[in-house]
C-alpha cells in the first residue's frame, strides 16, 4: 500500500526512513483510533437496543393490598415479571428469624434490616442461585429446614427472613425495593 | 490433492462457465478427486452425517419458522397449531426435535472417533479447533430452538442458563438484564432468541465450510493415523467414500425416522408440553440429554461461579487439546495406554451424562464430582504425561503395507478392506 505514494527514487519497495515513515505511521494510528472509536460508537445503539425498552421500564412499579392475608398465611405477586413472596409471619416466624445467630449465615444479614415491619416478610422469589422459584408459599408446599423457603431445583433452604441457610445459593433472597403507603398496603417499586 | 489434475468438460456451457469461475473444477477437485485414506472406517462417515443434519434442520426449520410466532402470548399456541393444523407439521416439528438430537449423536461420534484416532495433531489443529466452535454453535442454536415452544422446560431452561451469567461479579447482573431485555425471561427474550436461532445454523454452515475447507488442506486423518505416502493409499473420494457414506448416511437416517415415527417425544421432557408459568417451577429441571454431561459438571461444583467456569471449561479445555497431548503417533492403535484412558473417558462422559439427569443430591452429586474431576484430569494431567511416558507400538510404513504384506505390487483398485490390525 505505502509503496505507491512514493515519489520515484526513494525505492520501491523498502520504507523510506526519517520523518515521513514516522508522519505516515502516526497518520495510522490516528485513523485507526479513530475509526475504532467511531466503530465502537457505532455498536452502541445495537447493543443498548437489547435492554429494556421504555415500556417494560414503565411497568417496573405496582400496588399490592396487604388486608386479605391473614397471619401466617403467604400470597405471591408479580412484579416486573417475577413472582414476589409477600409472607404474614406469626410470632414463632419473627422469633426464629432474630434468634438466628448471624455468624453462621452465609450471607449475615439481620432480621431487622429485611423487613419494615417484622409481621411483613417481602422478597422476590427467586432462588439466587439458578433463578428457580422456591417452594413454601402453599400451606402445603415443603418449607426447608428452616420455614421458610424451599427450592426444589438445587436444594437450597432459606429461613423465615428469606436467608440463605443450606444448599448451593450463594445469597439470600432479594429484598426489593417497596415502601408501606398505609398500614395495609406497599409499593413495589 | 496434489496428484489431482485439471479436469477436462465436455459440456460447452459448464466449460463456459469454469473458465470464467472455476466452481466446477473446484467441485471436481474437492469431492470427486480428493484422495482418501484407502482404510478409513465407518466412523469417518459421521462428518458426512452431521452436515446431512445440518441441511435437514434449516430446511426443517425454515418452514417452521413460516409458521412459528415468537410472542409469549401464542408461541405455544402456535406450536401446537404446527402440529395439529399445518399441513405435516406434525411431521416437520417431529424431525426438527428430533433432528436436533441426532445432530449432537452424529457430532459426538465425529469428536470421540477423532480422540481415538489423534485426528486433532498437528497439521490439524485449526480444523479441530473450528469442530468445537461448531459445537459451542451448536449448543447455542440447540438451547434458544427448545425455549421457543415456551412450555415450562423452555421457559425454566432458559431461566437458569441465561442465570448462569449472574455468577459473574460485578458484570454479571447487567449482562443477565441485557440478555433478557427487561426483568426476567420474557416477551422480548423469546423473540430474540427466535431470531438469533434463525441466524446461528448460517453461522454454523459458514463454519462448517471452513472446517470443510482446512480439511481439504491437510487431508484426512486415518485409522493408522499416519500420512499417506502416495496414491497407493488413497482412492478417489467418488465412488469410493461417496458410497460408502451414502450407505452410512442411509442407515442413519433409518435410526432417526424411527425415532421421528415410532417415539418422537421420547428424547423430550413432558413438562414441555405444559405452557410456560413464570410462577411455578418445575420440581427438577433437566436440560435436553446432549447437555447433561455438563450440566453434570456445573452442579458438581458447590461454588456458582465455579460450576458455571468449569463447564464453560470442559469445552475450553477442548480448544487447547493439540497442545496437551504431547504424543506424536496420532492413533490409539499404537498407543496401547492411552487406548485404556479413551474408553475410561468415554464411560466418564455417559456417566456425566446419566448424573446429570438424576437430581443432585446424595450418591449422585458423588458420582458427578468423580466424573467431573476425572474428565479434567484426563485431559490436564494424563495427555500431557502419557505422550512422555507411553511407549507406543511400531508405526506401519505406510498405509497399504499392513495390507499387502510382504510388499508385493500395489493394485490399482482398492480391493484391499480398511484393516483391522492389532
Amino acid at each position: 500500500m505505502a509503496q505507491t505514494t512514493h515519489p520515484p527514487g526513494t525505492g520501491a519497495h523498502a520504507a523510506p526512513g526519517g520523518e515521513g515513515t514516522s508522519r505516515r505511521d502516526f497518520l495510522y494510528l490516528a485513523t485507526g483510533a479513530v475509526g475504532a472509536v467511531g466503530a465502537a460508537a457505532a455498536v452502541w445503539p445495537f447493543i443498548d437496543s437489547m435492554n429494556p425498552a421504555a415500556d417494560t421500564l414503565a411497568l417496573a412499579s405496582i400496588d399490592v393490598d396487604l388486608a386479605p392475608v391473614a397471619e401466617g398465611q403467604a400470597i405471591t405477586v408479580t412484579w416486573r415479571g417475577k413472582p414476589v413472596f409477600v409472607r404474614h409471619r406469626n410470632a414463632k416466624e419473627i422469633d426464629e428469624a432474630k434468634k438466628v445467630n448471624l455468624g453462621e449465615l452465609r450471607d449475615p444479614v439481620a432480621d431487622d434490616a429485611r423487613v419494615k415491619k417484622p409481621e411483613w416478610l417481602i422478597v422476590i422469589g427467586i432462588c439466587t442461585h439458578l433463578g428457580c422459584v422456591p417452594l413454601g408459599q402453599k400451606p402445603t408446599d415443603p418449607r426447608g429446614d428452616y420455614d421458610g423457603w424451599f427450592c426444589p431445583c438445587h436444594g437450597s433452604h432459606y429461613d423465615t427472613a428469606g436467608r440463605i441457610r443450606k444448599g448451593p445459593a450463594p445469597a439470600n433472597l432479594v429484598v426489593p425495593q417497596y415502601a408501606f403507603t398505609s398500614d395495609t398496603a406497599i409499593r413495589l417499586g | 490433492m496434489a496428484q489431482a489434475h485439471a479436469p477436462q468438460f465436455k459440456n460447452p456451457v459448464v466449460k463456459w462457465i469454469d473458465s470464467r469461475l472455476p466452481i466446477f473444477t473446484m467441485l471436481d477437485h474437492e469431492y470427486n478427486q480428493y484422495p482418501m485414506p484407502r482404510n478409513v472406517n465407518y466412523l469417518w462417515a459421521f462428518g458426512a452425517i452431521a452436515g446431512i443434519m445440518l441441511v435437514v434442520m434449516i430446511a426443517t426449520g425454515l418452514v417452521l419458522a413460516m409458521q412459528y410466532a415468537a410472542n409469549t402470548h401464542i408461541a405455544f399456541d402456535s406450536v401446537e397449531r404446527i402440529m395439529r393444523d399445518v399441513n405435516y407439521g406434525w411431521l416437520l416439528r417431529y424431525v426438527h426435535a428430533n433432528g436436533a438430537s441426532m445432530f449432537f449423536i452424529a457430532v459426538y461420534i465425529h469428536m470421540f472417533r477423532g480422540l481415538y484416532y489423534g485426528s486433532y495433531k498437528a497439521p490439524r489443529e485449526i480444523l479441530w479447533i473450528l469442530g468445537v466452535l461448531i459445537l459451542l454453535a451448536m449448543m447455542a442454536t440447540a438451547f434458544m430452538g427448545y425455549v421457543l415452544p415456551w412450555g415450562q422446560m423452555s421457559f425454566w431452561g432458559a431461566t437458569v442458563i441465561t442465570n448462569l451469567f449472574s455468577a459473574f461479579p460485578i458484570v454479571g447482573d447487567p449482562i443477565v438484564t441485557w440478555l433478557w431485555g427487561g426483568f426476567s425471561v420474557d416477551n422480548p427474550t423469546l423473540n430474540r432468541f427466535f431470531a438469533l436461532h434463525f441466524l446461528l445454523p448460517f453461522v454454523l454452515f459458514a463454519l462448517v465450510i471452513l472446517h470443510t475447507a482446512a480439511l481439504h488442506v491437510s487431508g484426512s486423518n486415518n485409522p493408522l493415523g499416519i500420512d499417506p505416502k502416495g496414491p497407493q493409499d488413497t482412492v478417489p473420494f467418488n465412488p469410493y467414500v461417496t458410497v460408502k457414506d451414502g450407505f452410512a448416511v442411509v442407515v442413519f437416517l433409518i435410526v432417526y425416522a424411527a425415532f421421528v415415527f415410532f417415539a418422537p417425544n421420547y428424547l423430550g421432557h413432558p413438562d414441555n408440553y405444559i405452557p410456560a408459568n413464570p410462577l411455578v417451577t418445575p420440581a427438577h429441571i433437566v436440560p435436553e440429554w446432549y447437555f447433561l454431561p455438563f450440566y453434570a459438571i456445573l452442579r458438581a461444583i458447590p461454588d456458582k461461579l465455579g460450576g458455571v467456569l468449569a463447564m464453560f471449561g470442559a469445552i475450553a479445555v477442548l480448544v487447547i487439546l493439540p497442545w496437551l497431548d504431547t504424543s506424536k503417533v496420532r492413533s490409539c492403535k499404537f498407543r496401547p495406554i492411552y487406548r485404556q484412558f479413551f474408553w475410561i473417558l468415554a464411560v466418564d462422559a455417559l456417566v456425566l451424562g446419566y448424573a446429570g439427569a438424576m437430581p443432585a443430591e446424595g450418591v449422585w452429586l458423588m458420582i458427578a464430582r468423580i466424573g467431573t474431576a476425572y474428565y479434567f484430569f484426563h485431559f490436564l494431567v494424563l495427555l500431557p504425561l502419557l505422550g512422555k511416558l507411553e511407549r507406543p507400538l511400531p508405526l506401519p510404513a505406510s498405509i497399504c503395507e499392513p495390507v499387502l504384506k510382504g510388499g508385493g505390487r500395489v493394485a490399482a483398485g482398492a480391493h484391499a478392506k480398511p484393516m483391522e490390525k492389532a
